[in-house]
């Protein structure tokens, strides 16, 4: 099962929540509370998706954070590759140069290509349209 | 000029499924090969003459098997999508596979892969399967991304391989 960090979650649901309405500005407090999320830690979040030039802080009243990038273009990968250790190299360090770590090591990458290539061919808008079939589905069920 | 036959021919298995207008889509006839064999030049950087010409007689107005193109302004082709009815693979009921799309680059993100693809999963849906699957490379992130934003996620299948030298 593929456990992202604590961080690496608030950024997900930051940028996606910001990337559904890219001029809309909302506070970190706001983001916060909708996902319960710690505001300590998502405000160093938010700093790293500014570094990264995904978001970028509005100051004064009604300042926030809004969302700059480009959300066809913006894949999970790109966002989830600024908390994890994900995607990277040959990075076997226990079982020494065996053949039982170098076979276990071949399934491991096996398993971190799949999830690779899984992040990295789905775009922000994608799953934001995933969300919008969902709500869609639920509102026509809900009419029928 | 397209073979009026063979047009024909295709026409009768797989009518035209778009409205005539900007870009129409519609099933490939013998007259599109060079265009298509073209575009998949430009796109792969290789020429493969036999291979587009068993294309079309496999998948040209087959039925079961579909073969569009679209036309774009000036009846130039902007794009092709290949698929068929697959069965009992490993136990698979029958399922739409889409295995060949193409863009012209110049024409990306004009919907032009959207449309093709739409209007395979309808003819497919129309002749009775209720999914459609396709296989890319891993590190095919311009396909992939592109499936993806069509609704496409993991399947219940996965593909294994195993060098043979």
């Amino acid at each position: 099962m593929v456990r992202l960090q604590k961080a690496t979650q608030c950024a997900l649901y930051a940028v996606l929540e910001l990337a559904r309405d890219p001029g809309r500005q909302i506070s970190a407090a706001d983001i916060a509370e909708k996902f319960d999320l710690s505001a300590n830690h998502l405000a160093k979040v938010l700093q790293g998706l500014t570094r990264a030039r995904l978001v970028e802080s509005v100051r004064g009243v009604g300042g926030g954070y809004r969302f700059i990038g480009n959300p066809k273009r913006v894949t999970l990968f790109e966002v989830i590759y600024l908390f994890e250790d994900i995607g990277s190299a040959d990075d076997r360090s226990d079982g020494g140069d065996t053949q039982i770590a170098w076979a276990l090591s071949r399934v491991t990458a096996e398993i971190e290509d799949i999830a690779v290539s899984t992040l990295k061919s789905i775009t922000l808008a994608t799953l934001l349209n995933v969300m919008v079939k969902r709500d869609n589905g639920i509102s026509q069920a809900a009419a029928d | 000029m397209p073979n009026s036959e063979t047009r024909e021919r295709t026409a009768s298995v797989s009518p035209p499924v778009s409205p005539p207008g900007e870009l129409a889509i519609r099933p490939a006839v013998q007259a599109d090969m060079r265009a298509v064999r073209a575009l998949d030049g430009r796109i792969t950087g290789l020429d493969k003459p036999d291979y587009w010409r068993e294309m079309y007689r496999r998948y040209g107005g087959q039925d079961g098997r579909y073969f569009l193109v679209a036309e774009g302004e000036g009846k130039s082709i902007a794009g092709f999508v290949i698929g068929e009815i697959r069965a009992w693979e490993f136990g698979s009921p029958p399922s739409g596979w889409v295995f060949a799309i193409g863009v012209d680059p110049d024409g990306r993100l004009n919907k032009v892969g959207t449309k093709l693809f739409a209007d395979i999963c309808r003819l497919l849906k129309a002749a009775g399967v209720e999914t459609v699957r396709t296989m890319l490379g891993r590190d095919d992130e311009l396909n992939m991304t592109f499936f993806r934003s069509q609704g496409m996620m993991g399947g219940p299948f996965i593909q294994l391989e195993k060098d043979l030298s």
